[in-house]
Protein backbone atom coordinates (compact mmCIF):
# COMPACT_ATOMS: atom_id res chain seq x y z
CA UNK A 1 0.00 0.00 0.00
CA UNK A 2 1.28 3.62 -0.98
CA UNK A 3 0.66 6.61 0.63
CA UNK A 4 -2.43 5.70 1.96
CA UNK A 5 -1.84 8.40 5.01
CA UNK A 6 -5.19 9.84 6.08
CA UNK A 7 -3.54 13.47 5.77
CA UNK A 8 -3.25 13.69 2.19
CA UNK A 9 -4.06 16.54 1.08
CA UNK A 10 -4.34 18.77 -2.41
CA UNK A 11 -0.92 20.67 -3.07
CA UNK A 12 -0.63 23.46 -0.86
CA UNK A 13 -1.64 26.61 -3.27
CA UNK A 14 -4.67 24.67 -4.10
CA UNK A 15 -5.03 24.47 -0.19
CA UNK A 16 -4.34 27.67 0.48
CA UNK A 17 -7.35 28.97 -2.40
CA UNK A 18 -9.72 26.96 -1.03
CA UNK A 19 -9.15 28.03 2.43
CA UNK A 20 -9.80 31.68 0.79
CA UNK A 21 -12.67 30.62 -0.72
CA UNK A 22 -14.45 29.09 2.04
CA UNK A 23 -13.70 31.92 4.34
CA UNK A 24 -15.50 34.23 1.65
CA UNK A 25 -18.73 32.13 1.48
CA UNK A 26 -18.57 31.86 5.19
CA UNK A 27 -18.46 35.39 5.24
CA UNK A 28 -21.01 35.97 3.08
CA UNK A 29 -23.43 33.93 4.81
CA UNK A 30 -22.58 35.34 7.71
CA UNK A 31 -23.58 39.23 6.77
CA UNK A 32 -26.59 37.36 4.90
CA UNK A 33 -27.89 35.83 8.33
CA UNK A 34 -26.84 39.00 10.25
CA UNK A 35 -29.54 40.88 8.22
CA UNK A 36 -31.86 38.60 8.59
CA UNK A 37 -34.96 40.21 10.60
CA UNK A 38 -34.82 39.65 14.39
CA UNK A 39 -38.03 37.71 14.40
CA UNK A 40 -39.94 35.94 11.73
CA UNK A 41 -43.40 34.37 12.07
CA UNK A 42 -42.56 31.58 9.71
CA UNK A 43 -45.17 29.19 9.71
CA UNK A 44 -45.91 28.37 13.23
CA UNK A 45 -49.29 30.10 13.45
CA UNK A 46 -50.61 27.94 10.41
CA UNK A 47 -49.62 25.24 12.53
CA UNK A 48 -51.11 26.43 15.47
CA UNK A 49 -53.96 26.97 13.78
CA UNK A 50 -54.83 23.37 12.47
CA UNK A 51 -52.96 21.36 15.31
CA UNK A 52 -55.86 20.64 16.91
CA UNK A 53 -57.23 18.68 13.67
CA UNK A 54 -54.06 17.09 12.90
CA UNK A 55 -54.50 14.19 15.45
CA UNK A 56 -51.43 14.52 17.86
CA UNK A 57 -50.92 17.55 19.98
CA UNK A 58 -46.61 17.67 19.29
CA UNK A 59 -46.57 20.10 16.36
CA UNK A 60 -43.19 18.73 15.02
CA UNK A 61 -45.12 15.24 15.00
CA UNK A 62 -48.32 16.54 13.32
CA UNK A 63 -45.91 18.15 10.70
CA UNK A 64 -43.86 15.45 10.27
CA UNK A 65 -47.08 12.94 9.57
CA UNK A 66 -49.59 14.74 9.00
CA UNK A 67 -49.40 18.22 7.15
CA UNK A 68 -45.97 16.75 5.61
CA UNK A 69 -46.17 13.13 6.01
CA UNK A 70 -45.36 12.94 1.94
CA UNK A 71 -41.60 13.40 2.97
CA UNK A 72 -42.35 11.08 5.73
CA UNK A 73 -42.86 8.45 3.28
CA UNK A 74 -40.42 9.51 1.08
CA UNK A 75 -37.67 9.38 3.65
CA UNK A 76 -38.79 5.82 4.68
CA UNK A 77 -37.84 4.82 0.86
CA UNK A 78 -34.91 6.52 1.25
CA UNK A 79 -33.61 4.48 3.93
CA UNK A 80 -34.96 1.13 2.51
CA UNK A 81 -32.76 1.97 -0.92
CA UNK A 82 -29.86 3.09 1.60
CA UNK A 83 -29.94 -0.56 2.82
CA UNK A 84 -30.75 -1.89 -0.95
CA UNK A 85 -27.49 -0.05 -2.12
CA UNK A 86 -25.45 -1.20 0.65
CA UNK A 87 -26.69 -4.82 -0.13
CA UNK A 88 -25.55 -5.02 -3.65
CA UNK A 89 -21.96 -3.91 -2.79
CA UNK A 90 -21.13 -6.70 0.01
CA UNK A 91 -22.24 -9.82 1.79
CA UNK A 92 -22.27 -9.59 5.56
CA UNK A 93 -19.38 -11.59 6.52
CA UNK A 94 -17.23 -9.63 3.65
CA UNK A 95 -17.94 -6.31 6.10
CA UNK A 96 -19.61 -6.89 9.22
CA UNK A 97 -18.30 -7.64 12.16
CA UNK A 98 -16.84 -11.50 13.12
CA UNK A 99 -15.69 -11.37 16.62
CA UNK A 100 -18.00 -10.66 19.41
CA UNK A 101 -16.23 -8.12 21.71
CA UNK A 102 -14.35 -10.17 24.11
CA UNK A 103 -14.89 -10.17 27.59
CA UNK A 104 -17.77 -10.81 29.57
CA UNK A 105 -19.31 -7.47 30.31
CA UNK A 106 -20.67 -6.46 27.13
CA UNK A 107 -23.23 -9.66 27.78
CA UNK A 108 -23.92 -8.73 31.01
CA UNK A 109 -24.52 -5.56 30.40
CA UNK A 110 -26.70 -6.33 27.47
CA UNK A 111 -29.20 -8.59 29.41
CA UNK A 112 -29.75 -5.50 31.72
CA UNK A 113 -29.69 -3.25 28.77
CA UNK A 114 -31.85 -4.61 26.08
CA UNK A 115 -35.19 -4.87 27.91
CA UNK A 116 -34.84 -2.00 28.77
CA UNK A 117 -34.13 -0.44 25.10
CA UNK A 118 -36.91 -2.20 23.84
CA UNK A 119 -39.05 0.13 26.59
CA UNK A 120 -37.59 3.28 25.97
CA UNK A 121 -38.33 2.55 22.24
CA UNK A 122 -41.83 1.87 23.13
CA UNK A 123 -42.11 4.82 25.12
CA UNK A 124 -41.02 7.04 23.12
CA UNK A 125 -42.81 5.73 20.18
CA UNK A 126 -46.27 6.45 22.49
CA UNK A 127 -45.14 9.82 23.55
CA UNK A 128 -44.60 11.21 20.39
CA UNK A 129 -48.14 12.47 20.11
CA UNK A 130 -47.53 14.84 22.99
CA UNK A 131 -43.96 15.39 23.81
CA UNK A 132 -40.51 15.16 21.58
CA UNK A 133 -40.41 11.83 20.20
CA UNK A 134 -41.97 9.42 17.60
CA UNK A 135 -41.01 7.04 14.78
CA UNK A 136 -37.60 8.03 14.25
CA UNK A 137 -36.63 8.58 17.65
CA UNK A 138 -37.74 4.90 18.80
CA UNK A 139 -36.60 3.67 16.30
CA UNK A 140 -33.15 5.08 16.34
CA UNK A 141 -32.84 3.43 20.13
CA UNK A 142 -34.17 0.29 19.00
CA UNK A 143 -31.14 0.21 16.00
CA UNK A 144 -28.94 0.95 18.66
CA UNK A 145 -29.76 -2.09 20.59
CA UNK A 146 -29.65 -3.78 17.44
CA UNK A 147 -25.85 -2.74 17.14
CA UNK A 148 -24.94 -3.86 20.61
CA UNK A 149 -26.55 -7.47 19.76
CA UNK A 150 -24.15 -7.48 16.87
CA UNK A 151 -21.23 -6.53 18.77
CA UNK A 152 -21.81 -9.50 21.20
CA UNK A 153 -23.31 -11.61 18.85
CA UNK A 154 -22.17 -10.90 15.38
CA UNK A 155 -23.47 -14.37 13.98
CA UNK A 156 -26.81 -12.76 14.49
CA UNK A 157 -26.69 -10.99 11.07
CA UNK A 158 -26.90 -14.01 9.38
CA UNK A 159 -29.24 -15.86 11.35
CA UNK A 160 -32.50 -13.48 11.45
CA UNK A 161 -35.11 -15.22 9.28
CA UNK A 162 -35.28 -14.28 5.78
CA UNK A 163 -38.69 -13.70 5.40
CA UNK A 164 -38.24 -11.34 8.66
CA UNK A 165 -35.91 -9.68 7.79
CA UNK A 166 -37.08 -8.24 4.15
CA UNK A 167 -40.55 -8.32 5.72
CA UNK A 168 -39.08 -5.63 8.56
CA UNK A 169 -36.95 -3.95 6.13
CA UNK A 170 -40.13 -2.80 4.13
CA UNK A 171 -43.07 -2.65 6.85
CA UNK A 172 -42.67 0.57 7.40
CA UNK A 173 -43.12 1.61 3.66
CA UNK A 174 -45.80 -1.03 3.30
CA UNK A 175 -47.83 0.59 6.28
CA UNK A 176 -48.06 3.85 4.73
CA UNK A 177 -48.57 2.62 1.32
CA UNK A 178 -51.42 0.96 3.07
CA UNK A 179 -52.57 3.88 4.57
CA UNK A 180 -51.95 6.41 2.10
CA UNK A 181 -54.59 4.16 -0.34
CA UNK A 182 -56.65 3.17 2.15
CA UNK A 183 -57.17 6.94 2.56
CA UNK A 184 -57.09 7.75 -1.04
CA UNK A 185 -60.19 5.23 -1.42
CA UNK A 186 -62.08 7.11 1.32
CA UNK A 187 -61.72 10.48 1.17
CA UNK A 188 -60.45 10.62 -2.81
CA UNK A 189 -57.09 12.38 -1.61
CA UNK A 190 -54.07 10.67 -1.26
CA UNK A 191 -52.68 11.06 2.09
CA UNK A 192 -56.14 12.70 3.61
CA UNK A 193 -56.70 11.27 6.91
CA UNK A 194 -60.59 10.28 7.15
CA UNK A 195 -61.72 12.77 9.85
CA UNK A 196 -61.41 11.45 13.75
CA UNK A 197 -59.01 9.00 12.83
CA UNK A 198 -55.32 11.08 12.06
CA UNK A 199 -54.38 10.14 15.50
CA UNK A 200 -55.01 6.21 14.89
CA UNK A 201 -53.25 6.05 11.99
CA UNK A 202 -50.60 8.50 12.74
CA UNK A 203 -49.53 5.69 15.52
CA UNK A 204 -50.16 2.88 13.06
CA UNK A 205 -47.75 4.06 10.94
CA UNK A 206 -45.21 5.36 13.21
CA UNK A 207 -45.41 1.90 15.28
CA UNK A 208 -44.51 -0.02 11.88
CA UNK A 209 -41.76 2.95 11.26
CA UNK A 210 -40.47 2.54 14.36
CA UNK A 211 -39.47 -1.68 13.39
CA UNK A 212 -38.34 -1.15 10.35
CA UNK A 213 -36.43 1.79 11.04
CA UNK A 214 -34.17 -0.22 13.61
CA UNK A 215 -34.21 -3.14 11.67
CA UNK A 216 -32.86 -0.79 8.45
CA UNK A 217 -30.23 0.93 10.35
CA UNK A 218 -28.95 -2.16 12.19
CA UNK A 219 -28.79 -3.51 8.34
CA UNK A 220 -26.80 -0.44 7.61
CA UNK A 221 -24.63 -0.92 10.21
CA UNK A 222 -23.25 -4.65 9.31
CA UNK A 223 -23.31 -3.38 5.79
CA UNK A 224 -23.67 -6.33 3.67
CA UNK A 225 -26.38 -8.80 2.46
CA UNK A 226 -26.87 -11.83 4.33
CA UNK A 227 -25.08 -15.08 2.06
CA UNK A 228 -27.54 -16.97 3.65
CA UNK A 229 -30.60 -16.13 1.40
CA UNK A 230 -28.47 -16.30 -1.74
CA UNK A 231 -29.74 -18.97 -4.16
CA UNK A 232 -27.04 -21.53 -5.53
CA UNK A 233 -26.94 -21.65 -9.46
CA UNK A 234 -30.39 -22.78 -10.34
CA UNK A 235 -31.74 -26.38 -10.63
CA UNK B 1 -25.37 40.10 18.94
CA UNK B 2 -28.18 37.90 19.99
CA UNK B 3 -28.36 34.03 20.42
CA UNK B 4 -29.67 33.19 17.34
CA UNK B 5 -27.06 34.85 15.29
CA UNK B 6 -24.38 33.24 17.51
CA UNK B 7 -26.17 29.70 16.71
CA UNK B 8 -26.22 30.91 12.90
CA UNK B 9 -22.88 31.67 13.36
CA UNK B 10 -21.35 28.43 14.38
CA UNK B 11 -23.72 27.08 12.14
CA UNK B 12 -22.28 28.62 9.05
CA UNK B 13 -18.40 27.83 10.82
CA UNK B 14 -18.85 24.24 10.90
CA UNK B 15 -20.41 24.23 7.20
CA UNK B 16 -17.11 26.02 5.99
CA UNK B 17 -14.73 24.02 7.57
CA UNK B 18 -16.72 20.87 6.49
CA UNK B 19 -16.73 22.23 3.33
CA UNK B 20 -12.90 22.98 2.94
CA UNK B 21 -11.83 19.66 4.68
CA UNK B 22 -14.22 18.22 2.15
CA UNK B 23 -12.23 19.35 -0.78
CA UNK B 24 -8.79 19.25 0.62
CA UNK B 25 -8.32 15.65 1.86
CA UNK B 26 -7.66 12.72 -0.21
CA UNK B 27 -8.77 10.28 1.97
CA UNK B 28 -12.67 9.29 1.81
CA UNK B 29 -13.66 8.93 5.17
CA UNK B 30 -12.47 11.96 5.79
CA UNK B 31 -14.72 13.23 3.07
CA UNK B 32 -17.44 11.76 4.39
CA UNK B 33 -17.30 12.65 8.03
CA UNK B 34 -16.78 16.22 6.08
CA UNK B 35 -20.07 15.86 4.68
CA UNK B 36 -21.36 15.11 7.92
CA UNK B 37 -20.27 17.94 9.63
CA UNK B 38 -21.67 20.02 6.75
CA UNK B 39 -24.69 19.03 7.33
CA UNK B 40 -24.66 19.40 10.96
CA UNK B 41 -23.57 23.01 10.20
CA UNK B 42 -26.96 23.54 8.42
CA UNK B 43 -29.08 21.80 10.74
CA UNK B 44 -27.94 23.76 13.46
CA UNK B 45 -28.82 27.03 11.03
CA UNK B 46 -32.08 25.90 10.24
CA UNK B 47 -32.93 25.31 14.01
CA UNK B 48 -31.37 28.67 15.37
CA UNK B 49 -33.71 30.43 12.60
CA UNK B 50 -36.61 28.68 13.51
CA UNK B 51 -36.34 29.88 17.05
CA UNK B 52 -37.07 33.61 15.77
CA UNK B 53 -40.59 32.67 16.03
CA UNK B 54 -42.59 34.55 18.77
CA UNK B 55 -43.66 32.48 21.26
CA UNK B 56 -43.79 28.49 20.40
CA UNK B 57 -40.43 28.22 17.64
CA UNK B 58 -41.58 26.93 14.57
CA UNK B 59 -42.16 23.54 14.03
CA UNK B 60 -41.58 23.03 10.42
CA UNK B 61 -38.22 23.48 10.22
CA UNK B 62 -37.80 21.13 13.25
CA UNK B 63 -39.64 18.55 10.94
CA UNK B 64 -37.36 19.64 8.28
CA UNK B 65 -34.30 18.63 10.15
CA UNK B 66 -35.30 15.45 11.59
CA UNK B 67 -35.95 14.13 8.29
CA UNK B 68 -32.72 15.22 7.34
CA UNK B 69 -30.93 13.75 9.90
CA UNK B 70 -32.46 10.59 8.75
CA UNK B 71 -31.19 11.04 5.21
CA UNK B 72 -27.87 11.55 6.07
CA UNK B 73 -27.22 9.04 7.94
CA UNK B 74 -28.67 6.87 4.99
CA UNK B 75 -26.79 8.72 3.09
CA UNK B 76 -23.17 8.12 4.81
CA UNK B 77 -24.06 4.68 5.15
CA UNK B 78 -24.34 4.06 1.66
CA UNK B 79 -21.31 6.00 0.67
CA UNK B 80 -19.20 4.23 3.26
CA UNK B 81 -20.30 0.82 1.68
CA UNK B 82 -19.15 2.18 -1.34
CA UNK B 83 -16.18 3.90 0.32
CA UNK B 84 -15.21 0.40 1.80
CA UNK B 85 -15.84 -1.30 -1.66
CA UNK B 86 -13.30 0.56 -3.56
CA UNK B 87 -10.69 0.16 -0.73
CA UNK B 88 -11.28 -3.72 -1.67
CA UNK B 89 -11.22 -3.40 -5.22
CA UNK B 90 -8.18 -1.16 -5.85
CA UNK B 91 -6.65 -1.04 -2.27
CA UNK B 92 -6.42 2.54 -1.45
CA UNK B 93 -8.86 4.68 -0.10
CA UNK B 94 -9.14 6.93 -2.28
CA UNK B 95 -10.26 8.43 -5.80
CA UNK B 96 -7.08 8.57 -8.08
CA UNK B 97 -7.52 10.50 -11.12
CA UNK B 98 -6.51 7.86 -13.95
CA UNK B 99 -7.05 4.05 -13.28
CA UNK B 100 -3.39 3.48 -14.69
CA UNK B 101 -1.31 6.78 -13.99
CA UNK B 102 1.49 6.06 -11.02
CA UNK B 103 1.23 7.84 -8.38
CA UNK B 104 4.40 10.74 -8.16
Amino acid sequence: MTDTSATQTIPRPARLLVGLLTLLLAAALGWALWHLPGTAVGLAPEVSARLADSGVRNPVTAVLLNFRGYDTWLELAVLLLAVLGSWTLAHTTDVGPVEPVPGLLLSALLRLLLPLMVLVAGYLLWIGATAPGGAFQAGSVLAAAGVLILLAWPAAAERLPDSLLRGGLSLGLAGFFAVALGSLARTGYLLQYPTGWAGRLILLIEAAATLSIGLTLTALFVGGRPRRTERESSP
Amino acid sequence: MNVVFLYSALGIALFAMGLYALIVYAHLLRKILALNVMSSGVFLILIATAFRAPGRPDPVPHAMVLTGIVVAVSATALALALAARLRAATGNPHLSDADTAQRE
